[in-house]
This record gives C-alpha cells, sequence and structure tokens, in this order.
C-alpha cells in the first residue's frame, strides 16, 4: 500500500485534458448540486421528526389516544391533490424556459403560486376547525408541528416561487441557458410536495 | 526532472506577489475570501477556547474541595452546561471548520470554495450564537448540561434553557451551510489532473465529515424544535407527565451527538495524515486504507449513538446491536494508527512542534480509543456510567485527540498562514506543559469514576479529595500552558523568520503558492507531478518503473528495504 497513489499514464492524459480546458476562467456552476446536498440534509430533519411521530405511535397503546375527535378526510384530500398536481404544473414551467418560452413560465408559475397559496388557505382552515388544540394530546401536538413545519416550508417555496416571478419581469434574465432560479425553485417544490405525500400518509392514513 | 528540481522550479516561478493584497480590515467584515474565512473561524474558536478554558478552571477549582465552597451549585450547573457546549459547538467544530475551509481550496488547486457567500454567512452566524450563549452566564443560563435531557431541561428556567436551544439552531446550521461547501468543493472543484484517489488525506476526512454533518445535524434540529415547543408552549413531546417520552429526545439527540464526537475527530485525523509523512520524510503508509477508513468511521458512526442509552432502559437486543457496532469502530481506527505509526516507522522524524504535537495525538488518542471500547461493552458502561470515568474517557479523546490535533495543525500551516516561522522551543515548552497538563488532569479521573464519583456534582465524598486535587492541579498546567502558545502565536505573526513557500518541502499543492497565498490561490492553476505523499520517491511521471512498493524505491531505514 505504500507509494504514490498518482498513475503517471493518467496524469499525463490529465496534463493535456487541462492544457487544453485552460484558457477560459468561468466560475463553474455547482449551485444545483449545492440545492439537491441542502434538500438531502432538509431531508433528515422531517426523517428525524417522522421517526419520533412513528416512536410515540408506537410506545402508545392506542394511537390516537382515546378522546381524539375523528378527523376529516375530505378537506386534506382535496388539498393532497391539489399539492401533487402543483408539481406537475411547476414542471411545465420548466420546459417551458427550456424552450426560452418566458411567458409560459411566468404563466406555469402564477398557477402553481396559486395552488401553493390554495393549499395553505386550506392548511389554515382546517386548523380552524379542528376540535383539538396544540396541548390537547401527543397526537395533536405531533399533528400541529409536522403539518405546521411543513407549511412552513411550503410557504418558504411560496415566496421562492414569487421571487422567480419577480425577476422573470426584467427581459433576459431567464433563458433556455440561464434559468437556475427556475430550476431551484422547481426543486424545493417537488421536495416539499414530496414530504406531504409522506406526511398525509402518516399522520391521516395510518 | 527530480522532485526536488521540480519544487525549487514551481517556488521560483512565484517571488514577487502581484495583485491585491489583504488588509486587516478584511478579517472583521463579511469577507468571501475562503482564506479569510478560514482564520475569522480559527481565531474565533480559540477565543471560545479560551472562555470555555476559563470555565473549565473554574470547575476544577470549585472541585479542589468536597465542599461547594467556591461557586453555588447552581452556578456549577451553568459553568459544567456552558463549558461542554461552547467546547463542542464554538470551539472544536469551528475550528475544524476553520481548516477546512482555510485548507481545501489550497489542496485541490481551486481558488475558492464553491459558495463562498454562503461561507460568510456560515461563519457570521457563529459570532451572535456565541456571544449571546457566553454571556447567557451573567443573568440566566441553562443547566441542564451539554445534553439537555428533558424533563430535568424544561424544569430548570426557561430563559437559559431557550437561549442554550436557539444558539444551537443557529451553530447547527452554519454547520450545515459550511458542511454543503465542503462537500460540493471536494467532489466538483479539484483540479483536473486531480483524482480523487489522489487527494490528500485531509480531504478525504473532510469528505466523510461533511457527510455526517449533513445527515447529522439537521435531526438534532428536529429534537431542538420539539424540545422548544415543550419548553416555550407547553407540549408535552418528551414530558412524561403530559403522556410524552424523554427517550424520543435522547435517541435524536445521540443520533447526532454521537456522529458529533466524528465530526469533532475526522479533520484532525486526516491534519495528523497530513503532518506525519511530512515531517518524517517518508510516503504515507496505506493511502487508500486511511481514506477508506474515513468513510467507514462516517457510516459506522451513524448507527451506534445508543450506547449513550445502554441505562435508559434500552431493550437487550438493541444493547447487543449497539455493543457490536461500536466495537467495530475500533478496527476503521486502528487501520489509521496502525498506518500513522507505519509511516513513522524508520522515517527521518523532525521533531518540531507540529510533529511533537501529532505523536502527542496519536499516544492520547490511543488512550481514549481504548477506554472507549471499554465503555463500548454493556456491563462496564452500566457500571461506570455518569461518572468520572465517562469524562476521562472523552477528555482522551477530544483534548487528547483533537486539541492535540488542533495544535499540530497550528503548528504546521502557521507558517503557510502568516508566511512566517513560528518559535520552535516556545512551541516545545508548549507541548511539553500541555502533555503533562492534560494527563495530570484527566488519568486520575480514570480511577476516581471506577471508584464510583459521579460526574455534573460539585459535591463530592471527601474520600475522593486527593485525586481530584491532582486533576486540579492539572488543570492550572494547562492553564499555564496557554501562555507560551499565545506568545508564540502573536510575537511569530508580527516578527517571526520569513517562512518562504515550502519549510516543510512538502508535496501537497498548499505549499506549491506563495506564503500566504495570493487572494485567488494560484496563478496558474496547478498540475499534479506526483502523488500528496511521495517524499523519497524520485521520479519523473514519463518513466516507466518498478511497482513502488519494491524495495530499491523504499528509503534506506524504510520497513520494506
Amino acid at each position: 500500500m505504500q507509494g504514490s497513489t498518482v498513475d503517471p499514464a493518467q496524469a499525463a492524459l490529465n496534463y493535456h485534458a487541462e492544457a487544453v480546458a485552460t484558457g477560459h476562467e468561468e466560475h463553474p456552476d455547482h449551485r444545483i448540486f449545492g440545492i439537491i446536498v441542502f434538500l438531502a440534509a432538509e431531508s433528515m430533519i422531517f426523517l428525524g421528526l417522522f421517526m419520533a411521530y412513528l416512536t410515540f405511535r408506537a410506545v402508545y397503546p392506542t394511537w390516537p389516544p382515546e378522546g381524539t375527535p375523528e378527523r376529516e378526510l375530505l378537506l386534506p384530500g382535496i388539498n393532497t391533490l391539489i399539492l401533487i398536481s402543483s408539481s406537475f404544473v411547476i414542471h411545465q414551467a420548466d420546459t417551458a424556459v427550456k424552450k426560452d418560452n418566458v411567458g409560459g413560465l411566468r404563466k406555469w408559475f402564477a398557477i402553481t403560486a396559486l395552488m401553493g397559496a390554495v393549499f395553505l388557505a386550506g392548511q389554515l382552515y382546517e386548523y380552524h376547525n379542528l376540535e383539538f388544540g396544540l396541548k390537547t394530546n401527543l397526537y395533536a401536538s405531533t399533528f400541529y408541528v409536522l403539518t405546521g413545519f411543513h407549511g412552513l416550508h411550503v410557504f418558504f417555496g411560496l415566496c421562492l416561487i414569487l421571487g422567480v416571478l419577480w425577476r422573470s419581469r426584467i427581459k433576459g434574465h431567464y433563458s433556455s441557458q440561464h434559468h437556475f432560479g427556475v430550476e431551484a425553485a422547481e426543486l424545493y417544490w417537488h421536495f416539499v410536495d414530496v414530504v406531504w405525500i409522506v406526511l398525509f400518509i402518516l399522520l391521516y392514513l395510518l | 526532472m527530480t522532485q526536488a528540481e521540480a519544487l525549487s522550479e514551481t517556488r521560483s516561478s512565484h517571488d514577487h506577489h502581484p495583485g491585491p493584497q489583504r488588509k486587516w480590515q478584511d478579517y472583521f467584515t463579511f469577507n468571501t475570501d475562503h482564506k479569510v474565512i478560514g482564520i475569522q473561524y480559527l481565531v474565533l474558536s480559540f477565543i471560545f477556547f479560551g472562555i470555555g478554558g476559563i470555565m473549565a478552571d473554574l470547575i476544577r477549582t470549585e472541585l479542589k474541595t468536597p465542599a461547594t465552597d467556591f461557586v453555588s451549585p447552581e452556578m456549577y450547573n451553568q459553568l459544567l452546561t456552558l463549558h461542554g457546549t461552547i467546547m463542542i459547538f464554538l470551539w472544536i467544530i469551528p475550528a475544524g471548520s476553520g481548516l477546512a475551509n482555510y485548507l481545501i481550496p489550497l489542496m485541490i488547486g481551486a481558488r475558492d470554495m464553491a459558495f463562498p457567500k454562503m461561507n460568510a454567512l456560515a461563519f457570521w452566524m457563529l459570532p451572535p450564537a456565541g456571544i449571546l450563549l457566553a454571556l447567557s452566564i451573567l443573568f440566566d443560563a441553562p443547566q441542564a448540561g451539554w445534553t439537555s435531557y428533558p424533563p430535568l431541561s424544561i424544569m430548570t428556567g426557561k430563559v437559559g434553557e431557550g437561549i442554550w436551544i436557539f444558539s444551537l439552531l443557529v451553530l447547527g446550521t452554519s454547520s450545515i451551510l459550511g458542511a454543503i461547501n465542503f462537500f460540493t468543493t471536494i467532489l466538483l472543484m479539484r483540479v483536473p489532473s486531480m483524482p480523487l484517489t489522489a487527494m490528500p488525506l485531509f480531504c478525504w476526512s473532510m469528505l466523510a465529515t461533511s457527510a455526517l454533518i449533513l445527515i447529522g445535524t439537521p435531526v438534532l434540529a428536529g429534537a431542538l424544535i420539539l424540545l422548544a415547543f415543550d419548553l416555550l408552549a407547553g407540549t408535552a413531546f418528551f414530558n412524561p407527565t403530559g403522556g410524552g417520552d424523554p427517550i424520543v429526545y435522547q435517541h435524536m439527540f445521540w443520533f447526532y451527538s454521537h456522529p458529533a464526537v466524528y465530526i469533532m475527530i475526522l479533520p484532525l485525523f486526516g491534519v495528523i495524515s497530513e503532518i506525519i509523512p511530512v515531517h518524517s520524510r517518508k510516503p504515507i503508509f496505506g493511502y487508500l486504507a486511511i481514506a477508506y477508513s474515513s468513510l467507514a468511521i462516517s457510516f459506522l458512526g451513524l448507527i451506534v449513538w445508543a450506547h449513550h442509552m445502554f441505562t435508559s432502559g434500552t431493550p437487550a437486543w438493541l444493547r447487543m446491536f449497539f455493543m457490536i457496532t461500536t466495537m467495530v469502530i475500533a478496527v476503521p481506527t486502528g487501520i489509521k494508527v496502525f498506518s500513522w505509526l507505519a509511516t513513522m516507522w524508520g522515517g527521518k522524524i523532525a521533531l518540531n512542534s507540529a510533529m511533537l504535537f501529532a505523536m502527542g495525538f496519536v499516544g492520547e488518542f490511543v488512550i481514549g480509543g481504548i477506554s472507549g471500547v471499554m465503555v463500548a461493552s454493556v456491563p462496564f458502561d452500566i457500571h461506570v456510567h455518569d461518572t468520572y470515568f465517562v469524562v476521562a474517557h472523552l477528555h482522551y479523546v477530544l483534548f487528547g485527540g483533537s486539541v492535540f490535533g488542533i495544535f499540530a495543525a497550528i503548528y504546521h500551516w502557521f507558517p503557510k498562514m502568516t508566511g512566517r516561522m513560528v518559535n520552535e522551543p516556545l512551541g516545545i515548552v508548549h507541548f511539553i506543559l500541555t502533555l503533562i497538563g492534560m494527563n495530570l488532569t484527566f488519568m486520575p479521573m480514570h480511577a476516581l469514576g471506577l471508584q464510583g464519583m459521579n460526574r455534573r456534582i460539585a459535591l463530592y465524598d471527601p474520600q475522593f479529595q486527593p485525586l481530584n486535587e491532582l486533576c486540579t492541579i492539572g488543570s492550572y498546567i494547562l492553564a499555564v500552558s496557554a501562555l507560551p502558545f499565545l506568545v508564540n502565536m502573536i510575537w511569530s505573526w508580527i516578527k517571526g523568520r520569513e517562512a518562504g513557500d515550502n519549510p516543510w518541502n512538502a508535496l501537497t499543492l498548499e505549499w506549491q503558492t506563495s506564503s500566504p497565498p495570493a487572494i485567488e490561490n494560484f496563478e496558474t492553476l496547478p498540475v499534479l507531478r506526483w502523488g500528496p505523499y511521495d517524499y523519497g520517491v524520485e521520479r519523473i511521471p514519463e518513466d516507466i518503473e518498478p511497482p513502488l512498493t519494491s524495495p530499491e524505491l523504499q528509503p534506506e531505514s524504510s520497513a520494506l528495504s
């Protein structure tokens, strides 16, 4: 194992490749990779909270604990449909901007933003009409903290989408070559969507 | 062309320093240069090391006598909580980030980190959180220990605990942002001639560390959010009186905080792997073994957390699992230790401050590692749980390991960071005092723990007094040992001998540029012409050669010759 780790032949090849590559000094764009790493870390928060929820659930003799009021499934179901379909809508924006169609980008982003806002409004409406509060019991606490934490992420995603919309009014800001903001907002939105699917299954269906 | 000729050629190519130079003001502003940020991290972390060290000496002064005659028990709890939290989150972790920030781009031939602004943002989250936490001692500091177990933590004062949670959330976020940067930079920004397997070992260890940060820290954030709800909103996630389960907190906390041990030690494993070959003038022994063992430690580190919870009612089958995984970690760690020893074996060892601290690291860390395997075994752990044996173990790992490693790194890279040499006699005095003080402080704690002295309590049984006095004397020696270091750093930074670009004749890329490096690191991006540790391996890349393990290529004194 002792000795050099540089393979001379490979080093010579790399030397050649580098000689060809030098001459333009542009900074490579690693931002999408960075966003993916960030979202991976972010998903660990949710994973931690999900595991805590599952442990509470496993330890309790009955779940939800005795006396928890019945939950309505209609409104959250509609909300879920809205959020899942918004992921398909936002993808249309991505397709549009890759064809240099900024008008299409604006249209699809606006629709996604609207759907996100409807989701948040529906969430608030549900909070308002639930028969249990934050401190009713352990189920109620986990319910509010998990959905609230997710709602915060939806709100942040909404802000990203509105930010992209705001910037897209500058002519030439987004094009088929430059659309990091669009892709980042879209990735984030998909992430929020996937988290919700897991959350919905855990909190409402199981 | 021999290696020596090639080295002197790179040296002569940048005698002058063109372009703008760093001003001292840059170090106090939101600067995006990774070298400035690295120094900012290091200086800030050393300031908190001082603060945490003063707290440690206050704790030791209190423990000199069995009675609580120096500080009140509440103050004692606050001191030990802040000491632990500051040393972990504001000293060792930021010091590792500082070294990584300074060294990674230089080592892989990049001009900066992947996301310079986010990098600066990550640093500037530390001072507010740290100052808030340190100042909380003036009004109402947290008292529940650095682990902050509920229900104790939700019963000992909302203000202090709230500050603790808030600071940790900020520090954790900073740590995650830093890790995204390290991860992306190491994977995507190496010079084209550098494959992963020709990367300096420090970069490998930082790759493993950032993976741990990215996986572990968010889970701690989740636990802290739930704890904050318990504390401030009156929920009962972790409060048994409201139907909650405190064990869930312990699981979430240790899912981060055990990997945090590796977050604190892995960067220094990397540092030692850099320093030992340079000052032994020999190729590193087992490059790939050391590189992959970092990844193995990182993976295993994620599946051992419940060994902190052997006395928390963990079921027997789970204890067995965690006992075995914990002991398995000794294997990759042992691989590293053996590789370092084999690298030193027969080398021309230069006994300067950097190398002394590196050798001290290996010795002290092995003691901590062995007591680590001891406490990994369930029956022994149940016996010594919550005693000074655990305190001794963790200080051998974190002081004898991490702190020695950070000092070694400072002595080794000081010429690169400042362009000036350190004063060797002062450095050696510092090393000797640290070594004596450290062993005197923490070695008696093993005995105290085995005799049953509980940790985290200001009062103790008078039979433990003689050993406690020894510990206290040791801690004063450690306090004194900081003086030669401080004098050395300040004096050498201003008046030290000019170092030149490569005072150690090292082969990694950070030494192939000027000292201190120019603002964008390299005038022209470097090309690898040798491996990072090819000491004494004279060759030209175009040559066809016998395999490198053959005896004629080994230095005279090598074990293989």
